[in-house]
């Protein structure tokens, strides 16, 4: 039972992942990629509609992780007290900027909502890479379940780290060009004229970004974290998850090239779930592990809630799910098609 | 530990206190849209579309506000309030979860559709969009009632061997009988909320002299949705909601009611201030046997005091919880009255040139929120100095590794970046009403 509600809450914070993905990652390039404000305007209409929806999923994977393993939440949050409170403010920021860029029409103000929004969209792509690496990493536990965790110290992975160390550094770097990419092959499947061939030139530069990054990420990762090594040995199906990513790194590739906008972008997707599976797959049954004493790890088993509500839970959450998918669709297929500079 | 705990109330009374300004306003909002939607689709008539889509302009910015102040009360739950989660997460969690599933989903995406999407959905569909909001805000504030139900009133539960909190009822927890009371009370304020917003810019468009015909459908649709919202919200549910208060929280009605001594036929007090050092309230103004009326229904009824609970019991500040309580219900009786004037006009058919009335509706607007707030203050107040009654002190509900200062710190930057989108929140609003409903198009 905890290990469905481990998949269900990687499943939430894959849908995370992949739909507030793509507008984090056209927010942080849409500068960039769009050079008149026409053309901006263009490329945020291509997320307007559904940006929202889509951080929805935080929320939902927030509360749902709440209600699986309230012991886990209560320690991490806490723990990354001061990091998480950066994340609401450019959470709140990054809201308010697409907000008001769409109300106040305004040669001055227009460009100065537009950098606060490629910024906060940015920094949280980077932010959630952090967030990832300290999850493999592991934090110093104390024997009542909690921790607290400076920002930075040394930037040394060992048991004196702070939330920021050359390791997440790069796991943050990481998750930053992924979504850049995922962004950029967003606003080539929405987009058309300059705009598609700007952000198809951004393609072609953060591939090979993310090519990079994954190849750090895997091997660093495995260094740091023993864990993950064992768990691949033991559950050898595992590589499955690693084999998606490389598969959907390798579509993205081939499937540009091919001018299939659709299939590169889908290719992403594929790449970032086989990226976050790996990593959920090779901490397992870890969800947040002790980097002082192991015995203190958080697992799937001393941080869920009890049975019974685990249990009930199933019965609301995947009928709930199901109705969340129908409402996707149904906003997904009004909102498809080509956005025009007008 | 003492000034952590102080920091990380505050914390969270300042944070939710500033976020709930916002869904009171959208919850009753979305209903009264709903309405003007289905009157625009049945007599397919462009006045009410006008209306609405004024009216969806106004929910849009409050609803961008709801949802940034909104993700800081979810995380606050795991960063300040780290006991409580731990304890509490596996019933709570339910419900905030459900939340999420159920309610943030469908009110999004249909939002996304009712704002954007009049262009190329058919009038059915959208319409069917402005029913999904109202159903998905109204699901939202459900979850959120159910979840401070059961800190008000726990049910569904079995304590485990470490005096641990372990669900074992998933229906009681839903149909907890502190829940439809106090979700009718709080649903009912804020269509009351709601109302006298829409008739207050109503009536500021009459004595302007703009857009006169909208400020008569705002006026109208404003004090009917105020004046059934106002009586609804005394009577039954907040009289119901005090009678939960009476039996499951007794020391807490006194507290509220300023009552220090039991006794027979106990008088109700409409002003006086609890003097804390001597126990009692100063230049009390008291209509006798009144509360013993209300609550148990009897002139001579005994209402105990609360000089007979036991200290550790008391609510631990019993004069801000007097305060708020009484100020909730001095507003209700005021704001019942305005509309059932109102509304007698309006069926005279003299209420949009009676100036003064509409001065009154117009400058009327701040006290349902200043009302509103004071009730939830009564009922978070009043369940101190339990952070689930009976069950946890909220002392032991804190985060043990986030210190004071830390708190402190991140509550003066909310201070900060709240009053920021406090001044941008306004200056949008007076932008969207100095547009008015035909307005530059958006």
């Amino acid at each position: 039972m905890e290990t469905i509600w481990f998949c269900l809450v990687a499943i939430l914070i894959a849908g995370y992942v992949i739909f507030d993905g793509f507008d984090l990652g056209t927010g942080a390039i849409h500068m960039f990629v769009g050079r008149t404000e026409k053309e901006r305007e263009a490329i945020i209409s291509t997320i307007g509609p559904v940006w929202d929806g889509n951080e929805v999923w935080l929320l939902a994977g927030g509360g749902t992780l709440y209600f699986a393993f309230p012991a886990l939440y209560a320690s991490s949050f806490s723990g990354f007290y001061l990091a998480l409170m950066i994340v609401l403010w450019l959470l709140i920021l990054r809201g308010i900027s697409i907000e008001f860029r769409n109300h106040i029409h305004d040669a001055m103000w227009k460009p100065f909502w537009d950098v606060i929004f490629g910024w906060s969209s940015g920094l949280l792509a980077f932010l959630f890479g952090v967030a990832l690496g300290n999850v493999v990493r592991g934090v110093p536990i104390d024997a009542n379940g909690f921790f607290f965790l400076p920002l930075w110290t040394n930037f040394q992975p060992g048991a004196q780290a702070g939330v920021v160390d050359w390791y997440t550094l790069l796991t943050g770097v990481a998750a930053f060009a992924a979504l850049i990419l995922h962004g950029a092959l967003w606003v080539v499947l929405k987009s058309e004229g300059q705009i598609h061939t700007r952000a198809s030139a951004w393609v072609n530069r953060s591939w090979f970004a993310v090519l990079l990054a994954t190849v750090a990420v895997t091997i660093t990762s495995f260094a740091i974290q023993p864990h993950l090594a064992g768990q691949f040995s033991a559950m050898p199906w595992g590589y499955v998850f690693p084999l998606l990513a490389a598969a959907g790194l390798g579509g993205i590739f081939v499937f540009h090239r091919r001018g299939r906008e659709l299939h590169a972008f889908l290719s992403s997707c594929a790449y970032l779930t086989g990226m976050l599976t790996s990593v959920v797959f090779g901490v397992y049954p870890y969800v947040l592990p002790s980097n002082s004493d192991p015995s203190r790890s958080l697992t799937i088993y001393n941080a869920a809630a009890p049975r019974y509500g685990l249990e009930i839970g199933l019965w609301w959450f995947l009928p709930g799910m199901a109705l969340v998918a129908a409402y996707f669709v149904f906003a997904y297929r009004h909102h498809a098609g080509k956005v025009k500079v007008s | 530990m003492d000034s952590a705990l102080a920091v990380h109330r505050l914390h969270f009374a300042f944070t939710v206190t500033f976020h709930y300004l916002f869904p009171q306003l959208t919850m009753g909002l979305a209903l009264l849209i709903f309405v003007l939607r289905t009157i625009a689709l049945r007599r397919n008539d462009e006045h009410y579309r006008i209306a609405a889509r004024f009216w969806t302009r106004i929910f849009a910015i409050n609803f961008a506000i709801g949802v940034v102040t909104g993700i800081p009360m979810e995380f606050q739950f795991g960063t300040n309030w780290a006991g409580f989660a731990r304890a509490a997460g596996g019933v709570i969690g339910q419900t905030l979860a459900m939340e999420g599933v159920f309610s943030f989903f469908l009110e999004s995406t249909f939002l996304g559709l009712l704002v954007y999407g009049e262009k190329y959905l058919s009038p059915r569909l959208h319409w069917f969009s402005s029913l999904m909001v109202f159903l998905g805000s109204w699901l939202s504030g459900f979850f959120i009632i159910a979840t401070d139900a059961w800190m008000q009133h726990p049910v569904g539960y079995r304590l485990g061997p470490n005096g641990e909190i372990l669900l074992n009822s998933f229906s009681e927890l839903l149909m907890n009988p502190w829940i439809p009371w106090q979700y009718l009370h709080n649903m009912t304020a804020s269509v009351v909320t709601a109302g006298f917003v829409v008739a207050a810019l109503g009536a500021f468009y009459l004595l302007k002299g703009n857009y006169p015909e909208f400020g008569r459908t705002f006026v109208k649709v404003g004090v009917i949705a105020g004046c059934i919202g106002t009586v609804l919200m005394i009577f039954p549910t907040g009289d119901r909601q005090g009678k939960l208060v009476t039996d499951h929280q007794p020391v807490t009605l006194a507290a509220m009611e300023g009552h220090f001594e039991t006794m027979n036929g106990a008088p109700i007090a409409l002003v006086g201030q609890p003097d804390m050092d001597h126990l009692a309230l100063d230049n009390p103004v008291l209509v006798p046997r009144v509360l013993s009326l209300l609550t148990y229904q009897h002139w001579s009824a005994q209402v105990k005091g609360l000089k007979d609970f036991p200290r550790d019991q008391w609510p631990d500040n019993i004069p801000l919880l007097y305060y708020s309580y009484h100020v909730m219900v001095g507003l209700g009786t005021l704001l019942v009255a305005l509309m059932a004037l109102a509304a007698f006009f309006l069926w005279r058919g003299t209420l949009f040139v009676r100036r003064p009335l509409l001065w009154a509706l117009m400058l009327a607007f701040p006290f349902p929120y200043i009302a509103t707030t004071a009730g939830w203050m009564t009922a978070e107040l009043g369940r101190q100095p339990w952070l689930i009654y009976g069950l946890m002190r909220t002392a032991d509900g804190i985060s043990p590794r986030v210190s004071a200062g830390n708190g402190l710190f991140t509550l003066i930057g909310f201070m900060g970046l709240y009053t920021l989108l406090g001044i941008l929140f306004l200056y949008l609003i007076h932008r969207e009403v100095d547009y008015g409903p035909l307005g530059e198009a958006h």
